[in-house]
C-alpha cells in the first residue's frame, strides 16, 4: 500500500473543504437550524410528544442523518467527478497508485467532512433542545459507517456521471426522497398499516432507526436489521467500486 | 539499456477506431527521442499507454524492464509526464498542486527538491498564487514543475510548446538539457520539426498508429539529406542550355538555378558544374546551399505512406 499517496490525496481533499470553510459548514447550521424551527418549534408544539420523546428530540437523528448523507455523497461525488471533469485525473491514472487507494483517499475525506457536519448539526441541536445519547459510541459508530456507506456510493456516483446534472440526478431523484419517506420526520408507527409495509422497502429506514435507537434506545425495527442494513449497503458499494476499477470503468479508457 | 521497450502495441477504442496498430519502439535510456506523427497518428494513445492512462489491448510495454501493467509501481515510479492540455486544479495553489504531486508517488516532502524546481520554471514567485491566476505559460511551467517533482527518469513531453511563447520554450529547453545530463531520457512530441532537429538524439515517426522509422536524427538527415545549390547568373537566360542537360538543373526564375544534389554522393558534382557553368557563357554572381530539413524527410515519409 502507498500509504504517503492515500495521505496526499486525503489532505489536498480537505484542503479543498477548509477553503470554502464557510460554505462547508455554515450552510448545513442554518438550514438545519431552519428545520428545527419549522419542524421542531412551530410543528413540534402541536405534535407534543413521539413514543415519549418531545418531538424537537425526536427529529435530531433524522436531522443529523439527512445532512450526513447527503453531505457524504456529494463529497464523494465530486471529490472524484472534478478531476474527471478538469483533466486532472491523468494524474491519479499515472501515478503508482491502484484504485483502492484512490478510493481510500477520497472516500476517506468525503466521509470525513460528512461526519465532522453530523457533528455540528449535533452540537447546533443542544442549542435548541434537550437530548441524552444512551448509546454515544453506537451512536458514532453508525454515524461513521452512514458517512462511509454513502461516500462510497457517492464515489460511485461521481465515476458514473458524465456531466454535472447527471452528478446531481441520483442524489435529487432517489436519495433526498428515500431520506424524507425514511422516517426523519417521523415514527413509522404513525403511518397507515398499508404505509408501514411499504416504507420497510426503504433501506434508509434502517438507517435512520438504528441511528435513532443510540439516542433514546427506541426503533421502528430491531436494531440487528439496522446493522445488517448499512453493513449490506456499505458491501454492495464496495463490490461495485471494485468491479468500476477491475474493468477500468468510465476512468481508464 | 532500452529505457522504453514497447513490442507491439495495440490499442482499439470502444467504437472500433485503432489508434495503435503494433506500434515497435525501444528508446535507450538517456536519450532524447522526437516522436513525430501528423494529427491522429496515435502520438498521445502511445504516451498514454506507457504511463497508465489508457490500456493497451494487446502488446508489451515495459519502462526500465517493469511491464507497465503488471508491476506498474515500478515502472510508473519512473516515469514524469507533461500532458498536452492544462489540466489543473484551478483553486489550488502552485507550490501545494506540485506537492501534491510528489505525494502522490509516495515520496517524503522535500521543500528543497520544490524550491529548486520552481526556481528553475521562474515560477517561485507565484508559488503562492493560486492556478487560475496565472497565464497560459504559467500554467504550462507548472505542469512541468508537477511532472519532476518526484525526480522521474523518464520524461514524456507532450506537445510541451504547443502556444507556448519563445522565453519559456528557452527555460523547457535549459531545463531538457540539465535533465539528459543528469541520464534522464526523454521522449518529446512536437509539431516544431525545427525543435526535433535542434533538441533530438533520434527521431521516431509515427502514423497511422505504427512506427514508420526510429533513426539518429544526424543520419537520418545524411541518409534522406539532399541538398541543393541555388545559382544567381549575373545575365537573366531563358532555358537551362543544351550543354547543362545532364545536371540535375531547375531553372527558377531568370537568373536563378538550382541544383540537387546527394552529399552522400562520392562526387557532388559541384565542381565539374562550376566549370561547365562558365563554359556555357554564364556568369555566376552568388551561389547557396540549403540542406533538406527534417520536415521535408518527414513530409516526404507521411505522403509516401498514404501513397
Amino acid at each position: 500500500m502507498n500509504w504517503p499517496a492515500v495521505a496526499s490525496i486525503y489532505r489536498f481533499e480537505m484542503a479543498r473543504f477548509f477553503r470554502t470553510l464557510m460554505q462547508s459548514f455554515l450552510s448545513p447550521v442554518i438550514s438545519t437550524s431552519l428545520y428545527f424551527v419549522v419542524f421542531g418549534a412551530a410543528i413540534g408544539s402541536r405534535i407534543d410528544q413521539v413514543e415519549g420523546v418531545s418531538y424537537g428530540a425526536f427529529i435530531v437523528p433524522g436531522l443529523i442523518m439527512l445532512s450526513v448523507i447527503t453531505q457524504a455523497i456529494s463529497n464523494g461525488s465530486f471529490g472524484i467527478y472534478f478531476p474527471k471533469f478538469i483533466g486532472t485525473i491523468y494524474e491519479l491514472l499515472s501515478a503508482p497508485i491502484n484504485f483502492l487507494e484512490i478510493v481510500i483517499g477520497y472516500v476517506g475525506a468525503a466521509a470525513t467532512k460528512a461526519l465532522f457536519i453530523g457533528l455540528v448539526i449535533l452540537a447546533t441541536s443542544f442549542l435548541f433542545v434537550d437530548i441524552t445519547i444512551q448509546h454515544p459510541f453506537a451512536m458514532l459508530g453508525f454515524l461513521i459507517l452512514t458517512a462511509i456507506s454513502f461516500a462510497l456510493f457517492g464515489f460511485i456516483i461521481g465515476i458514473w456521471a458524465k456531466n454535472f446534472e447527471q452528478l446531481q440526478l441520483v442524489p435529487l431523484l432517489i436519495v433526498t426522497p428515500l431520506i424524507f419517506l425514511g422516517g426523519s420526520f417521523y415514527s413509522i408507527s404513525m403511518l397507515p398499516p398499508v404505509w408501514q409495509t411499504i416504507t420497510l422497502f426503504n433501506p434508509v429506514v434502517y438507517l435512520i432507526s438504528g441511528f435513532r435507537w443510540s439516542f433514546f434506545g427506541m426503533a421502528d425495527v430491531p436494531i440487528g436489521f439496522s446493522l445488517l442494513a448499512i453493513a449490506g449497503f456499505c458491501a454492495l458499494c464496495l463490490g461495485v467500486i471494485w468491479w468500476i476499477f477491475k474493468t477500468g470503468w468510465r476512468i481508464r479508457s | 539499456m532500452d529505457m522504453v521497450d514497447i513490442r507491439d502495441a495495440r490499442k482499439t477504442y470502444e467504437g472500433g477506431f485503432e489508434a495503435l496498430r503494433g506500434a515497435s519502439l525501444q528508446i535507450r535510456e538517456g536519450e532524447i527521442l522526437a516522436l513525430l506523427g501528423p494529427n491522429g497518428a496515435g502520438k498521445t494513445t502511445l504516451i498514454s499507454a506507457i504511463c497508465g492512462i489508457t490500456q493497451p489491448t494487446s502488446g508489451t510495454i515495459r519502462v526500465g524492464g517493469h511491464d507497465v501493467v503488471k508491476d506498474y509501481r515500478q515502472a510508473r515510479n519512473l516515469i514524469g509526464l507533461v500532458p498536452q492540455e492544462i489540466n489543473l486544479e484551478p483553486f489550488e495553489k502552485v507550490a501545494n498542486t506540485v506537492a501534491f504531486s510528489r505525494g502522490l508517488f509516495g515520496l517524503r516532502r522535500n521543500d528543497a527538491l520544490i524550491e529548486d524546481i520552481l526556481r528553475k520554471l521562474s515560477l517561485w514567485d507565484k508559488r503562492g498564487a493560486a492556478v487560475k491566476e496565472l497565464s497560459g505559460g504559467m500554467k504550462r511551467r507548472v505542469l512541468i514543475a508537477k511532472a519532476l517533482s518526484h525526480e522521474p527518469r523518464v520524461l514524456f513531453l507532450d506537445e510541451p510548446t504547443a502556444g507556448v511563447d519563445v522565453e519559456l520554450r528557452r527555460d523547457m529547453w535549459a531545463i531538457v538539457e540539465e535533465l539528459r545530463q543528469d541520464g534522464v531520457t526523454i521522449i518529446l512530441t512536437t509539431h516544431y520539426i525545427e525543435e526535433a532537429e535542434a533538441i533530438a538524439d533520434r527521431v521516431a515517426v509515427i502514423d497511422k498508429g505504427q512506427i514508420l522509422l526510429v533513426e539518429d536524427k544526424d543520419s537520418l538527415m545524411e541518409r534522406m539529406g539532399q541538398k541543393s545549390l541555388t545559382i544567381d547568373l549575373t545575365e537573366p537566360i531563358s532555358s537551362v542550355p543544351d550543354v547543362l542537360s545532364d545536371y540535375d538543373l531547375v531553372l527558377k526564375d531568370e537568373t536563378t538555378l538550382v541544383y540537387s544534389y546527394d552529399i552522400n554522393a562520392e562526387r557532388t558534382g559541384i565542381g565539374r558544374l562550376m566549370a561547365d557553368l562558365s563554359g556555357a557563357g554564364l556568369y555566376v554572381r552568388d551561389v547557396s546551399t540549403r540542406q533538406n530539413s527534417l520536415e521535408d524527410i518527414f513530409v516526404g515519409l507521411v505522403e509516401g505512406d498514404a501513397a
